[in-house]
């Protein structure tokens, strides 16, 4: 599902190549208006749909499995805290969603760079990050013991 | 030296005549140039044909009207589809200071007033279009604001902006150099006259035609919204722009 953009909407701003992961948005030489250099590398991550101030992205989708004569548009609204959706499919049904665009407040969540680094012992260890706090268990992490197994190991 | 029009004085070398069709045939060659772009392009074909392919519910005269208005009163006049402040304010800047040197200019050459606010709003206008063309040039332009690329860097997108700013900024440096009676002037006006004839010679290969497609596309984009197809997106959300109150803290992060 690589994405294209509507040249005629498009006011040439630049967010979508701020915010492509893939890094495969970017300016016309002709038109300085947006475009998709390499549909292959698409994530299909939906960030320039959603970043786009004028809605000028609009998303393909691949013949094998997305039917042609669908359309699938998303309309960000950051001041609302929404995204909705609008999926229309080939029969003429229509369905429409609302959603948040998160459910935690911002900045509550830290970075990777937010955390101190790890120690030299902790990369010997089976835990993995953030374990055992982010299991969440009671208890710590359960363990096998040899002597709790019913058969023995020889 | 701004109370002066500068074209008075140089019709001692040049027949008021030969600068009055000069401007006609960069009127001309405007209008053929965006006619020329429309049929090459099959713009104005494709634009019709979704415009009608669209089918919403019905939107009487009246409402397309008012439409009509809202587009010219909003995104022609004040430029409301830009969405960063910058690029908008960069954008009147120009505009607007294009529309006076023009005018002015026509007025000044064809000799329509002796009235001195002219040459004022020829000087205002010059500067007002250096100001937002090169503001826009060096730090909005998305090829260097987002892909960092060198603000030296030319490609053909840069065409219009290019040949508008060096057109009027030789302009302003000709009329300058005029008016301290410096021998180079008649070389600071070659060089003005050599740029302004690609800014409007250069139609079919610039972004000029779009100050007339860009209307038709906000036009589009309202009536769309009007009969409900709206390109398909969904409605806006049924949601208050601003959460919460001065007694609570917003809840919808």
């Amino acid at each position: 599902m690589p994405t294209f953009v509507y040249m005629t909407r498009c006011d040439g701003c630049g967010h979508c190549v701020d915010i492509c992961p893939s890094d495969i948005m970017h300016i016309d030489k002709t038109y300085r208006r947006a475009y998709n250099i390499e549909p292959n590398m698409c994530w299909e991550c939906y960030s320039c749909v959603k970043a786009c101030p004028q809605n000028a992205i609009d998303v393909r989708g691949y013949a094998d499995f997305a039917p042609l004569g669908h359309s699938v548009r998303a309309l960000r609204e950051e001041a609302k805290g929404t995204i909705s959706w609008r999926l229309k499919f080939r029969d003429g049904r229509e369905k429409n969603f609302v959603s948040p665009i998160r459910t935690t407040p911002w900045g509550s969540i830290k970075g990777p760079a937010e955390y101190a680094a790890p120690r030299p012992e902790a990369f010997a260890s089976q835990e993995l990050a953030h374990e055992p706090d982010s299991l969440k268990i009671d208890g710590g992490v359960p363990t096998l013991a040899a002597t709790r197994l019913k058969r023995r190991l020889a | 030296m701004f109370a002066n029009n500068p074209f008075a004085a140089l019709s001692a070398t040049i027949s008021p005549a030969a600068m009055q069709a000069y401007i006609v045939a960069m009127i001309v060659l405007v209008a053929a140039g965006t006619l020329f772009d429309i049929v090459h392009k099959g713009s104005a074909k494709y634009f019709f044909n979704n415009f009608r392919k669209s089918k919403g519910e019905p939107v009487g005269g009246g409402q397309l009207a008012s439409i009509a208005i809202q587009t010219a009163v909003v995104d022609v006049l004040a430029s409301g589809e830009f969405c960063s402040t910058r690029r908008r304010i960069a954008h009147l800047l120009t505009m607007y200071g294009f529309l006076l040197y023009v005018v002015s200019t026509v007025v000044m050459v064809f000799n329509y007033s002796t009235a001195s606010v002219w040459p004022h709003l020829w000087w205002i206008g010059g500067l007002m279009v250096c100001l937002g063309g090169y503001w826009f040039w060096f730090f909005i332009r998305a090829d260097v604001a987002a892909e960092g690329n060198s603000p030296l860097r030319l490609m053909r997108a840069d065409l219009f902006v290019l040949s508008l700013l060096a057109s009027v900024t030789l302009g302003l440096i000709w009329a300058w150099a005029q008016a301290r009676g410096s021998s180079g002037s008649p070389v600071w006006f070659a060089l003005y006259i050599i740029a302004t004839t690609v800014l409007f010679g250069s139609v079919p290969w610039s972004k000029f035609a779009h100050m007339f497609f860009k209307p038709a596309a906000a036009f589009e984009k309202r009536a769309s919204y009007a009969n409900g197809t709206r390109s398909n997106l969904p409605r806006p959300a049924d949601k208050p722009e601003q959460f919460g109150s001065a007694r609570t803290a917003p809840r919808h992060y």
